[in-house]
């Protein structure tokens, strides 16, 4: 009991980074219906961005936090001027932005892979690692550090969303985008706009994820986009809380198969847990059911 | 639709072709090459660019010094003969094409006696074909992969040898050594589900450790965290951790299993051997941690080693390394090989190099055993803190 309590906690850290991640996905999603599969990638970039804001400028921790979130914020505002803006301009099919999508996360990958080599290196250990011992249970000064920052920047992004005018004005292109210009909204803005806070939320989930793990490197953005991926779908693409609720939930089974013995079928029970959902509940756990307009 | 069918009954015609001639060309007997004169050629086929160029620039500073040394002391006697060795070195590109050209290259048009490289076991694999053509053997300085001298059905690949131990040999050696010096009765193993590496290591530990096995777990390259599988470990009874696989997720189990307080040591193969294994599980969390090398100074596994280690860093004013120690021995052995079989005959050598009994190199004393793996010592080493603390030559 006490090792599942502890594996619990595990799958609950391992989750809120895919949390993070997943938001980006969801919202891009529901706003322009583009899968931003280069999403991953921005998260690599910012780790990136972090190692050398901490070994170059001796930033402390929270400042590096901050910048990296401006930074791949910046980032992920270029790469929908320069890779999707475009595209959706010239009204080209929606596969065409997601392989387009592919390509940039490519492009990412090996640029980033040429310009510093495909070798891990040590993220700098800008907070000193505390491990606590709660009764049975170990927890450290970073897993409590990665939940409250996930906890908070969902909180944030919620506030966001809801309750801001941009918010307002995101909600509206999502609903039905040339109705939204037509009442005077400006829509590659308020676009441009979530691409920010997603590449932005991406990019302190890669500094978390170099201050956990200490190794960073160009295709660490892989495997956890594609998880983070699966949890906003399996939370319902395009919902909020969908994607925090998916990304724990991910993080939970693949921390369960651990526990008892089948550690070679993590992924496998990932993608079964996503086939499952999607069977029961095709547009995921919170999704609206909503037909397609003719 | 009747172009596309013309176009494959004349691909399948060309490649019928090419077969009947690629296998009358294998049945023409290769008489293999000698070397004329007052010099002997050995081919030096090596990465010296691209992706693994450390490895093979460290080992061909291993070879040009053997081949310095062998000539200042007289050359290779053959027959009553006096004769110099002559190194003609490619370098591979750490690219399996043209790995393949200088290997053709080397065997065909230079005439070369016997071959030394390359390093990487991928590339060797490559280069043996064109060798073996020409009958002309190979010595890989480096590269472990056990089926490197085996063919598909398990015989012996009459060309092709090595210096370096196997891994399946290493994850014997690993075996004994936790039973029978760390006293461990118990073991957990935490493996690489993506690589051959890790099974045939697996395997072999399996295969030799006399205690219990209370755990095998597996991840898979790439990942960065460890923590569920360790947790779980952490629950379970164990003396010893076997790790078999390389530095990148190796230094990153060190590092959560500390941290979780998994005391038990930690054991792993020479793929811990690099720096970056240090930097990712922090130097204090590398404690009782033992990995297998194929070359100490500090351990020597013969009478030859100190004077080699002594003349090199004296020569070059730094410490010769593992591959560098390997490339030195691949050419003794090639020397050994000609001076009992007292011929250059690349053929000749084959058969001297398959003989090799007791051979004293700088990475051990060796013999050949049926399919052309040196059986030697193993060097284990320990850290306490990130710091060598031992080095232990286990056989």
């Amino acid at each position: 009991m006490q090792v599942f309590i502890q594996q619990i906690f595990n799958g609950i850290f391992l989750g809120s980074i895919y949390a993070l991640l997943a938001l980006g996905y969801t919202m891009v999603y529901g706003i322009i219906g583009l899968i931003n599969f280069a999403h991953g990638d921005v998260y690599m970039i910012g780790a990136f961005i972090g190692f050398y804001l901490i070994t170059s400028l001796h930033l402390n921790f929270w400042v590096t936090l901050i910048l990296t979130m401006a930074a791949c914020a910046l980032i992920g505002m270029l790469i929908e001027f320069l890779a999707y803006r475009p595209l959706r301009h010239h009204g080209a099919p929606k596969i065409t932005a997601l392989i387009t999508a592919i390509g940039v996360s490519f492009l990412l990958e090996n640029g980033m892979t040429f310009l510093f080599g495909g070798d891990s290196r040590p993220f700098p250990q800008a907070i000193k690692l505390v491990t606590y011992h709660i009764g049975f249970l170990d927890v450290t000064n970073i897993q409590i550090l990665i939940f409250v920052v996930a906890v908070a920047l969902m909180i944030a992004l919620q506030f966001i969303v809801q309750k801001t005018k941009m918010g307002r004005a995101m909600r509206a292109v999502s609903v039905d985008t040339e109705a939204a210009s037509i009442v005077g909204i400006k829509v590659d803005q308020t676009i441009s706009f979530t691409f920010a806070i997603g590449s932005a939320l991406a990019g302190a989930a890669g500094v978390l994820i170099g201050l956990y793990y200490n190794s960073i490197d160009p295709l660490m953005g892989m495997t956890p986009g594609i998880k983070a991926f699966i949890a906003a779908v399996v939370g319902g693409i395009g919902v909020i809380p969908g994607a925090a609720l998916g990304g724990w939930l991910i993080g939970l089974i693949e921390t369960l198969t651990y526990s008892i013995g089948i550690s070679s079928w993590k992924d496998a029970a990932v993608y079964a847990v996503l086939i499952l959902v999607l069977l029961v509940r095709p547009t995921g756990i919170f999704g609206k059911k909503e037909g397609e307009k003719v | 639709m009747k172009r596309v069918k013309q176009l494959a009954a004349m691909i399948g015609l060309f490649s019928l072709m090419a077969i009947v001639l690629s296998g009358c060309a294998a049945k023409a007997k290769a008489t293999g090459n000698d070397s004329k004169g007052s010099e002997v050629l050995v081919g030096v086929n090596i990465e010296l660019s691209g992706s693994a160029a450390s490895y093979g620039q460290a080992t061909l500073k291993g070879i040009n010094y053997a081949a310095e040394q062998i000539n200042d002391s007289g050359g290779i006697k053959v027959n009553g003969k006096q004769m110099k060795l002559k190194l003609i070195t490619k370098d591979d590109t750490s690219n399996n094409y043209q790995t393949a050209m200088a290997s053709s290259n080397l065997a065909s048009s230079a005439k070369v006696s016997a071959i030394v490289g390359p390093c990487v076991s991928a590339s060797f694999a490559a280069a043996l074909p064109k060798a073996t053509e020409a009958a002309v053997p190979t010595v890989a300085p480096a590269g472990t992969a056990d089926t490197l001298t085996q063919k598909k059905d398990g015989s012996v690949q009459p060309d092709a040898f090595r210096t370096c131990y196997t891994d399946s040999y290493q994850g014997v050696i690993l075996a004994h050594y936790a039973y029978n010096d760390l006293k461990a009765d118990t073991v957990a193993i935490l493996g690489d589900k993506t690589s051959d590496y890790s099974a045939g290591l697996i395997k072999a530990f399996k295969g030799a450790y006399k205690g219990k096995i209370v755990d095998t777990q597996y991840y898979q390259a790439g990942d960065k965290d460890f923590n569920a599988t360790i947790t779980k470990l952490k629950n379970e009874k164990f003396k010893a951790l076997f790790v078999p696989g390389y530095y990148n997720e190796a230094g990153l189990i060190i590092k959560q299993a500390r941290q979780a307080g998994i005391k038990a040591a930690i054991l792993g193969p020479d793929g811990f051997s690099d720096d970056t294994l240090f930097k990712l599980a922090g130097k204090e969390n590398v404690t009782d941690v033992y990995y297998t090398n194929h070359f100490d100074a500090t351990a020597p596994a013969n009478d030859k080693v100190r004077p080699f280690v002594n003349s090199y860093k004296k020569k070059f004013k730094e410490e010769p390394s593992g591959f560098t120690a390997l490339g030195y021995d691949a050419v003794f052995m090639i020397k050994e090989a000609m001076e009992k079989r007292q011929s250059t005959n690349s053929i000749e050598v084959a058969k001297g190099l398959a003989e090799l009994k007791d051979f004293e190199g700088v990475t051990g004393t060796m013999t050949m055993d049926r399919l052309h793996n040196p059986k030697k010592d193993v060097i284990v080493v320990k850290f306490n803190h990130g710091v060598k603390v031992s080095a232990k030559a286990v056989r």
